[in-house]
């Protein structure tokens, strides 16, 4: 991972909701190329942090640079050099396959032949092809989201943020899933990442772990588990979030 | 503009692929239009009357074939019992009971008046209250008459006689009053339901977010959403207003339809960017729904469409004078029935102007892209 380009950089980052610090005072780098896995429980800030990361939510303290850009000033900057795919799923369900890659390739400015071999390329890996005239609505779970993370970064980003994006599916696409990630990663595009399965944790080249709004813990996952004493990051995880006040 | 034509080809696919909302475009306009106008007509017919002659004497018997000749009422019932008559009305099977006293005829004559009873069933009040103040002037037209009879021998009293002529509508055809009124409303909806409701939706789906995240413009989204339900606006007031109005109730605007059209362009941006604020402060479809009809039936039932706003106290005026609907309605009315020009409706213009830049800034300024 070296040399280290750092591609988003947070520093004593804070979002206050009334008197409820939703996130504090969070401080944290993250690498080019990385797969950084941004894990917590339930009501622990990961989401509200992400919100903050790709200028959907102003922060109320700290400061933060996203491929460079100023999370107060720049966020339109952010926006196009971002994809994001969030927990709920957000393809239109009533465009084809298709009408999706086309929209959103056209929405962050592909056009002609770009965008023709961008959509050629994207059918052929998700092997979507045959099926790109069906409705977004008549695909399987795992293969909307299959589709959903490569339309997040058909336009070729610095950073792809993931809100928990494969949950709800089956083992077999989670794997497919991640060799997408990897593939991502490979290309260059920094891989930011929330999840409650903790396999996915272990991908991940680093993870941090969120409590009550703080970073509890930030290591390799190898290192983590060193450190916890604890045979895998289902251990790490559970004895982090033990400690944790709020409940959901 | 490139991201504009991204946005519109999607939003047209969506819309042509959502099999409730065609039917809900094309056919309720038509349907309603073509039943509305035959519900919301203020001539009433087949007013039912029980009369109790005590008299029956040629004058009343002249007297009861005047109101019958007159076409809205219908006799129900004619004896010399007020009770049986008065079961009647309980019964709802009569509206009015018209009396005539023993000797109208003798003290007609001799006295040169004589006095009716009229009584009314309130329950319909509407109804009966519009066919007593028919009956009156069947009376008073008949008394003339009478007068006029009577007195031929000796000096005839002079009469001002007042001829009232409906102007612009000369036979009062409520078709022509109510349908360029029904069809605003249809335009009303489209703004105030289908774009909020459209909005509302992604929000519900969350694709909104997924846009927000996008490096498209504020601007950008709204004119995508704007711009088709304005369109869809203009076709259904041009299926309303040629296909209905002008086929099926021969209404020919004696004013310029490009100044209509022109009225029609920018009412559709004020009430698109009303539906846009709506938008903006609701989460949900269900809570869009619910404020967009309470807006409406204010909107429907404070805009003159069937009430006259002068007749109205000061405090709904107000309120009429707040509704962008009152002006569309007084627009249309005064281009299609009087076919006024621009100069007569140039205060309307500057009103409706008003309102676009007032919803769509609010409406804009409150769109967040980013929340707090």
């Amino acid at each position: 991972m070296s040399p280290k380009e750092t591609v988003i950089s947070v520093q004593h980052l804070t979002k206050k909701f009334g008197d409820f610090f939703a996130v504090y005072n969070i401080s944290f780098e993250v690498y080019k190329g990385e797969i950084f896995g941004f894990l917590g429980a339930n009501g622990a800030g990961k989401t509200t942090a992400i919100r903050m990361l790709c200028g959907l939510s102003v922060p109320t303290s700290g400061v933060a640079q996203v491929a460079g850009f100023d999370v107060y000033k720049d966020t339109e900057k952010i926006k196009a050099n971002i994809g994001y795919m969030s927990q709920k799923f957000s393809l239109y369900e009533d465009l084809t396959v298709l009408e999706n890659i086309r929209f959103f390739g056209g929405i962050y400015g592909l056009s002609g032949k770009k965008l023709q071999a961008q959509t050629t390329n994207l059918l052929e890996k998700l092997a979507l092809a045959p099926h790109k005239n069906k409705l977004v609505a008549s695909l399987p779970l795992g293969w909307k989201q299959k589709l959903a993370f490569s339309i997040a970064i058909i336009h070729e980003p610095v950073i792809v943020f993931l809100d928990e994006p494969t949950g709800g599916v089956d083992p077999i696409t989670r794997r497919q899933f991640w060799d997408l990630i990897y593939e991502a990663a490979d290309r260059g595009i920094t891989v930011f990442v929330t999840t409650h399965y903790m396999d996915e944790a272990e991908y991940c080249h680093r993870v941090s772990m969120m409590v009550d709004g703080k970073i509890a813990a930030l290591d390799t996952p190898a290192h983590l588990k060193n450190q916890y004493k604890v045979a895998s990051m289902d251990d790490v995880f559970y004895q982090l979030a033990r400690a944790a006040q709020r409940t959901e | 503009m490139k991201i504009i034509k991204v946005l519109l080809i999607k939003e047209f696919k969506q819309i042509f692929r959502n099999k409730s909302l065609l039917p809900m475009i094309f056919v309720m306009p038509i349907i309603q239009l073509l039943v509305m106008p035959l519900a919301a007509d203020y001539t009433i017919k087949n007013i039912n009357i029980a009369v109790v002659d005590h008299d029956r004497s040629a004058q009343a018997k002249m007297l009861l074939d005047k109101i019958t000749a007159s076409g809205y009422f219908r006799l129900v019932d004619y004896g010399n019992n007020y009770k049986q008559a008065y079961t009647l009305i309980e019964s709802d099977k009569a509206d009015l009971i018209i009396e005539i006293p023993h000797n109208f005829e003798k003290d007609l004559l001799r006295e040169g008046q004589q006095q009716l009873l009229i009584a009314v069933n309130a329950i319909n009040g509407m109804k009966a209250t519009i066919g007593a103040s028919y009956v009156s002037a069947i009376i008073a037209a008949y008394n003339q008459n009478l007068l006029a009879q009577i007195n031929t021998i000796g000096a005839k009293p002079s009469f001002i006689n007042v001829i009232s002529n409906n102007w612009y509508n000369i036979f009062m055809r409520y078709q022509i009053f109510m349908v360029p009124g029904i069809l605003v409303i249809f335009v009303t909806m489209v703004g105030a339901y289908m774009c909020s409701l459209n909005i509302v939706k992604e929000k519900e789906i969350g694709t909104i977010e997924q846009i927000n995240v996008t490096p498209i413009k504020k601007y950008h989204y709204i004119l995508g959403k704007l711009i088709p339900f304005w369109i869809i606006g203009v076709v259904i007031f041009s299926i309303g207003f040629f296909g209905v109005a002008y086929w099926v109730y021969g209404i020919v605007p004696l004013g310029n339809v490009l100044l209509l059209y022109g009225y029609l362009a920018v009412y559709l941006v004020a009430l698109l960017g009303f539906g846009l604020l709506i938008s903006t402060y609701a989460d949900t479809q269900q809570q869009a729904m619910s404020v967009a009809f309470f807006f409406m039936m204010i909107f429907i039932l404070m805009s003159g469409l069937f009430t006259p706003i002068e007749a109205m106290p000061a405090w709904a005026k107000a309120i009429a004078h707040f509704n962008p609907v009152t002006y569309f309605i007084e627009v249309m009315r005064m281009i299609v029935l009087k076919g006024s020009g621009f100069y007569n409706i140039r205060t309307h213009f500057l009103v409706i102007i008003g309102f676009a830049f007032l919803f769509n800034f609010w409406a804009i300024w409150n769109y967040k892209k980013t929340s707090g």
